[in-house]
């Protein structure tokens, strides 16, 4: 009773010490003080202050944009890279899953600056279109690593099946292999997603000037103070994910079958 | 003596459609944006402005300053890392014994702080450090003395820790729910009381995810140069924000490149070491 | 007869609102092979795991020569358990694997070098000291398993469906050797099946468990001749259940005809459940038999045939060295001596019958 309740509370220091900053910023989005060191009262304009910063929009879009279109991106190259791999031999399977791990594995900044120089040396104009494709870059793996487990547990004879009652090579792979990967390829598409809205660093080394995403706004704001509105459009972004996360999560699930008796694992 | 013979049954080999045309777009892109920038790096750092084949950008890091900043870097990522190692392990064998579903737990350590963005995050432990801050208003309104907290490099630990925390919990929670429960009883019967069966049993099984864990920490802690920047003041500098300045503010890709070489000689040793142990090549990162 | 070694009282577990054992009792004696049968969930895993401690009973003590251990944990019983999938260490070779518990006590080098290599040899593994357990085949891994088990001595082993992994001719050599080995060393030994085959090859008594209850406690050859209900009869080979008269003492009228049994005590006409084996009905010519019937299915099974005969509206499963090709008018004759009598169940309830051991 006493180890199940330290576990308890050791799991929710940890949660808290995860999600302590998140609810300051959340409390200073409500602040009535320009400044964050003091409280000075409970507000909500700069929620509405938000929506007349141009330069917070504009970044804000481009964020979105990048994210989306970098995502969906590495979904199809990734996806398309995935079922080539798991149809590779050994050998070459292992060298394009090495080549994949070094955006994984390698500091961001040596991608960042890596990446800058390709677009230095070959005289690319940095703006929006160097971050997407830097995007595009570190995104890939993450595709690849999520579908890659979902084509492990393909059945080849199922494909084999299509093909044998009629179907055609093409009709045979979106009929009946693509919905088994297809948990495999949104989860990696939101992993990537996500992954690109909260980049900063390789965004920072690729990006033009005029040309900002929230995290390279938020780095220039840093000294001379961040603008409050940004807290507001941070909490406004993490309630959303937040609220649809929930909604997803609280839908009714089949309940597993509960054998009894059968093999249980100790508590 | 010990060569793992693993005879696992290949997976499934199936070509759905013309292996070149899938293989082509990736191809081109691992060349032309992973491979191709790595290898620039290498040319900047070793040539000088004319061209020239040289070795003073990679022997810069010898230099005082520079030196200074990479030990300074090494120390506060290994503390850090240790640190995550720590905090972690007793968190990831309670979710693993709880059996909690993966998708949730995944998303509540992992996924949703990653939509506050990082550097507000980051910027918000100066909220609660500072000297007016939400801490030392906890310490005072318990008579306490208040706390010398942010600028210092316990504040740059503690973001690193931070930020990476998760980083390190995963690999180590995949690792711990791989184990087979009937081997950890198989411990339990022959004998062993709980901390031997830990000592013997759990934790050397556990070993490819402390080793992941390890790389996936230690890697961006020891090149971090935003949370240097945002909680230890201007005064601290990493290896990483020495790196950073050549290249946003002195303009000089060169030396920058030399220092980022040496830099890759540390992460190319990690990624041995995990290579070593992760033979499968299953990565337990995610 | 010799002391109880392991003895389970008023055993009652539950996992969710499911009671898996109800109310069990049951004892095993010192040098008993004796094995756990039944289908999936009806709680044989369950009593081994609180017999090896890695359960505890929601009511009811768990005695161990005498002592009780119901809330001892398992480090601390005299029992080894040789599991499912055999739980091998897979990050340890095979000799480490066998020394583990030694070293947990404390062995000297010597004393764990000498159990090593004699565990090695009882189970025909010798010079495996130094391979890794994956590099083992399923039936090589069961016996490290054993040997791990055993050089703790322990007074008792229990095996969880230890051959379940094992391929059909594999699974039958490992029946022989763990006889073999049980002979060998001395030691009572608790096993748990599915496979009845398993079950009648090996154990000197076995208990057949439904939904939480034990049906029958006997040895083989008891269980197969004289099963006490239907449940019984039915997973323990094939077998022709027949509703049926109890007409007196010695007398039953199945399907209208009237047979000659030996049991006795049922009362006057009283429904009752009778068994016969496949092999214990002969068929003969029409005239000849107390019932009369059709050949309606014929299957060659290589020691012999198996028919299936329709004789007053049931399907009777006879397996003969005599063929009889499909659509024979047959005679159908059982001895007295193979007509088992059972008790009908008076409710659905109560088909899972409660037996005390």
């Amino acid at each position: 009773m006493i180890k199940k309740s330290a576990e308890k509370i050791y799991t929710g220091l940890i949660v808290l010490f995860m999600y302590a900053p998140i609810v300051t910023l959340m409390v200073l989005s409500f602040n009535n003080s320009k400044t964050r060191a003091k409280w000075g009262g409970f507000t909500f304009k700069w929620y509405a202050a938000l929506f007349d910063n141009q330069a917070i929009l504009q970044a804000l879009s481009n964020t979105l944009s990048i994210a989306l279109l970098s995502a969906a991106a590495a979904t199809l190259i990734g996806t398309a890279a995935t079922l080539a791999i798991s149809g590779m031999g050994r050998r070459s399977r292992a060298v394009f899953m090495s080549v994949t791990n070094i955006p994984m594995l390698n500091a961001e900044i040596v991608t960042g600056i890596s990446l800058m120089l390709l677009f230095l040396s070959f005289g690319i104009r940095f703006g929006f279109g160097t971050i997407l494709l830097s995007h595009i870059t570190f995104n890939i793996p993450y595709v690849i690593l999520s579908v890659m487990p979902r084509t492990k547990q393909l059945n080849p004879s199922v494909y084999e099946a299509a093909l044998d009652l009629g179907a055609s090579r093409f009709q045979a792979f979106f009929r009946v292999v693509f919905p088994d990967l297809l948990p495999g390829i949104v989860s990696g598409f939101l992993m990537a997603f996500t992954m690109s809205l909260d980049d900063f660093i390789i965004t920072h080394f690729t990006k033009g000037p005029g040309v900002d995403t929230l995290s390279t706004k938020i780095y220039t704001e840093v000294k001379k103070g961040i603008k409050p509105e940004m807290y507001a459009l941070s909490t406004l972004i993490f309630l959303t994910v937040l609220i649809l996360l929930l909604l997803v999560n609280y839908r009714p699930k089949p309940q597993d079958a509960a054998i009894p008796g059968a093999e249980r694992t100790q508590k | 003596m010990r060569k793992k013979m693993s005879k696992k049954p290949e997976s499934p080999r199936i070509s759905y459609f013309n292996q070149t045309a899938m293989t082509a777009p990736y191809l081109f892109w691992a060349v032309a944006f992973i491979i191709i920038p790595l290898l620039m790096i290498l040319y900047y750092g070793l040539t000088d402005k004319s061209g020239a084949f040289t070795l003073v950008n990679v022997a810069a890091i010898a230099t005082a300053e520079h030196a200074k900043a990479l030990w300074l870097a090494l120390g506060l990522s290994l503390v850090s890392t240790v640190l995550c190692l720590l905090l972690a392990y007793p968190l990831a064998l309670i979710l693993a014994r709880r059996q909690v579903s993966q998708q949730s737990f995944l998303v509540l350590i992992f996924i949703l702080p990653m939509w506050m963005n990082f550097l507000l995050r980051t910027m918000a432990w100066q909220t609660l450090l500072e000297k007016t801050g939400v801490i030392n208003a906890v310490l005072s309104f318990l008579h306490l003395p208040a706390l010398n907290l942010i600028n210092t490099p316990g504040a740059i630990i503690l973001g690193m820790v931070y930020n990476f925390l998760p980083f390190m919990i995963l690999p180590l929670y995949n690792s711990l729910t791989k184990i087979d429960p009937s081997v950890v009883n198989a411990a339990y019967d022959l004998g062993a009381n709980g901390t031997q069966t830990f000592c013997r049993v759990i934790f050397p099984l556990s070993i490819p995810g402390v080793i992941s864990g390890i790389t996936m920490v230690f890697v961006p802690a020891l090149t971090t140069f935003v949370i240097s920047n945002l909680l230890g003041g201007s005064k601290i500098l990493l290896i990483g924000n020495v790196i950073d300045q050549e290249f946003t503010q002195a303009g000089n890709w060169h030396l920058g490149s030399g220092l980022s070489i040496v830099l890759m000689a540390f992460i190319l040793v990690n990624m041995v070491l995990t290579g070593i142990f992760d033979k499968n090549g299953e990565g337990t990162a995610l | 007869m010799s002391t109880r070694l392991i003895d389970l009282q008023h055993i009652t577990k539950t996992f969710d609102g499911n009671t898996v054992l109800d109310d069990l009792n049951l004892y095993i004696r010192e040098n008993e092979f004796l094995t756990l049968l039944g289908p999936s969930g009806c709680g044989k895993t369950t009593t081994l795991r609180i017999i090896g401690g890695f359960e505890k009973p929601d009511k009811g003590t768990v005695w161990f020569n005498g002592q009780e251990i119901t809330n001892l944990p398992p480090n601390k019983r005299q029992l080894n358990t040789v599991f499912q999938k055999y739980a091998l260490f897979p990050h340890m070779t095979i000799a480490e694997n066998i020394a583990f518990g030694l070293k947990i006590k404390g062995k000297t080098k010597t004393y764990i070098q000498d159990k090593i290599k004699y565990a090695l040899k009882l189970v025909n593994l010798d010079g495996f000291e130094s391979r890794m357990p994956d590099s083992l085949s399923g039936g090589q891994q069961q016996r490290v398993a054993i040997a791990r088990a055993i050089v703790n001595e322990p007074k008792l082993l229990l095996l969880d469906e230890p051959l379940g992994a094992l391929d059909l001719k594999l699974r039958q050599d490992m029946q022989y050797e763990l006889i073999r080995l049980k002979n060998e060393l001395g030691i009572t030994f608790i096993y748990v099946t599915h496979d009845q085959e398993e079950a009648l090859t090996m154990s000197d008594t076995i208990v057949v468990m439904n939904q939480g209850y034990i049906q029958q406690v006997g040895t083989p050859e008891k269980i197969y001749n004289e099963p006490e209900n239907a449940f019984v009869a039915d997973f323990i080979g094939d077998s022709n259940i027949l509703p049926s008269l109890m007409i007196r003492d010695e007398l039953v009228e199945i399907l209208g005809a009237r047979f000659a049994c030996v049991d006795k005590g049922f009362g006057e006409n009283k429904p009752v459940d009778v068994v016969i084996r496949p092999e214990d009905v002969d068929l003969v010519k029409p005239e000849e038999g107390t019932l009369q019937g059709v050949v309606t299915h014929l299957i060659f099974k290589g020691v012999h045939y198996e028919m299936e005969v329709t004789a007053n509206g049931f399907e009777w499963l006879v397996h003969s060295t005599d063929m009889f090709p499909v659509g024979t008018k047959v005679g159908i004759r059982v001895d007295p001596f193979d007509i088992q009598i059972m008790n009908k169940p008076e409710s659905e309830d109560e088909e899972a019958v409660v037996l005390d051991a």
